[in-house]
């Protein structure tokens, strides 16, 4: 993203920021959209977070085999992992491949088949309209889809660990509750909520300002998700950095 | 009355319009006609807002359009109904939804104060109880002619038609540019439709302006065009054979 793009990015979003029409109407689109975003990923987060879970289990137990080092450890680390790691970005990134994607193709074949230009002659704030639901949606549902996932993601790790009999169900459970530190939660939570705000703005924006055809808006689409992704990590650098 | 006023716009080194100026009046259907890049869209597109002309006023009814803020411009935009060239009906909506849009936006009324008004435009475009229907089941002429519902949904001041005959057939077309005269008739709206077709230019063009490389090169009615000796104008108007055959006739 240069700095023009940048420029048009912050414009676009303070129009999409404007005080609704209607708010009867917006309310409706928001949760038409949160249902799309959390209960529609719902299963795709579910089957990622326990399978990264287990796996990563199996992975610290293989990497860890002292006898100076309880087995509880494993339980801790992958309660650690999922929480501040591996549940808010990895959640995120497979996020920005399904909803980015989707939010970036409506968009931009809305601006190709001249339906935003519709709206506007209409005296509708397109941006407001077609961006502010999805950024608030997002911004509440990928929250709530990271808590599920580090719930899933430490429940795959017990699973995966007792049935290969890498831990034994006590070690792990007193893994995971022993030195808890409550904050982690809180840096996944910010994590997740600036991580929801760039799923749905970025495609926003790479939809919004399309023009062209077919190809086009095949193009935004993948430029969305390339775009969201390497936003992601960098903000999951800098979220980390400033909080812990 | 809208009036245009020395309108210029470039797209980078390329200059579409040159200094259109003009009036459209209300109650007759007005036409801007011109060949492929002769600036029509684009001069509607400046009437409109979509696209900002670099000189030039629009005004809609002694309000300078150009010269207003977002906010006093949408004021305008709810009086404006605009039929697309390709329709542009929203495509997750049934046609009923696409016509009660605005009036959802920009209302108070009942449900059933709404349902009425998209019922009464259905009529209007011989659509009856095609409510539940999504676009992409009807056929080109249906979608032109919801448009032309929603487009009247609010009752607008001004109506605008980009290329409202563009991939249909002759009947269905004649269909449609009756439509818009009807319409305009009616309710005393002030109707611009850009065109190149030539059955509407005869058949509804009460005035007509006709743009040739981004300038106006004649302005008249549908019975005066056949008397021009303009070059340019007689070489668009009549290149067909059917065109020719007909002036000749006149």
């Amino acid at each position: 993203m240069n700095f023009t793009n940048f420029g048009r990015y912050i414009l676009l979003l303070k129009a999409a920021f404007k005080r609704p029409e209607k708010m009867k109407i917006y309310m409706k689109a928001i949760f038409q959209q949160m249902d799309f975003i959390g209960v529609g990923s719902l299963g795709l987060i579910s089957i990622i977070s326990t399978f990264i879970g287990a796996v990563m289990t199996l992975q610290i137990a293989f990497q860890l085999v002292s006898d100076f080092i309880p087995k509880t450890i494993i339980g801790s680390v992958n309660r650690d992992s999922s929480i501040l790691e591996l549940s808010p970005t990895i959640s995120a990134i497979v996020l920005a491949g399904k909803i980015g994607s989707a939010i970036s193709s409506e968009i931009g074949t809305m601006r190709v088949t001249e339906q935003i230009d519709a709206l506007e002659i209409m005296g509708i704030n397109a941006p407001g309209y077609l961006i502010l639901p999805k950024i608030i949606a997002g911004i509440t549902m990928v929250p709530v889809l990271v808590i599920i996932s580090m719930v899933l993601s430490i429940t795959g790790g017990y699973l995966g660990g007792t049935l290969s009999g890498a831990v034994s169900p006590a070690e792990y459970i007193q893994g995971i509750t022993t030195d808890f530190n409550p904050f982690t939660i809180s840096v996944a939570l910010v994590k997740a909520f600036v991580f929801g705000f760039i799923i749905t703005s970025v495609p926003a924006y790479e939809g919004f300002y399309v023009k062209g055809g077919a190809l086009e808006v095949a193009q935004a689409s993948t430029r969305a998700v390339v775009v969201s992704c390497i936003s992601i990590l960098a903000c999951d650098y800098i979220v980390t950095q400033l909080m812990l | 009355m809208i009036e245009i006023k020395d309108i210029h716009k470039s797209f980078g080194d390329n200059e579409v319009l040159k200094g259109i100026s003009g009036k459209f009046k209300p109650g007759i259907t007005n036409l801007i006609i011109g060949g492929s890049g002769s600036g029509k869209t684009t001069l509607l597109k400046c009437m409109i807002g979509l696209h900002h002309p670099e000189q030039g006023n629009v005004t809609y009814d002694d309000r300078d359009f150009t010269q207003l803020n977002t906010e006093e411009r949408i004021e305008i935009r709810k009086e404006i109904g605009m039929l697309f060239q390709g329709s542009a009906l929203f495509d997750s909506m049934t046609v009923e939804e696409n016509i009660m849009f605005p009036l959802n936006m920009f209302t108070d009324q009942s449900r059933s104060e709404k349902l009425d008004r998209v019922n009464f435009c259905l009529e209007r475009v011989n659509l009856e109880g095609k409510n539940k229907l999504f676009p992409a089941e009807l056929s080109g002429g249906m979608k032109k002619r919801v448009g032309i519902a929603r487009a009247i949904a609010m009752n607008p001041k001004y109506l605008f038609c980009d290329e409202p005959n563009s991939g249909l057939d002759p009947k269905t077309s004649i269909v449609i540019d009756e439509l818009i005269k009807e319409i305009t008739e009616e309710y005393n709206t002030t109707t611009v439709v850009v065109t190149h077709d030539m059955n509407s230019v005869m058949g509804i063009g009460d005035y007509i302006m006709f743009l040739h490389e981004g300038k106006k090169f004649w302005e008249g009615s549908n019975k005066e065009i056949a008397k021009t000796d303009i070059q340019e104008l007689n070489d668009f108007v009549f290149a067909s054979r059917f065109m020719k055959a007909a002036k000749d006739k006149f």
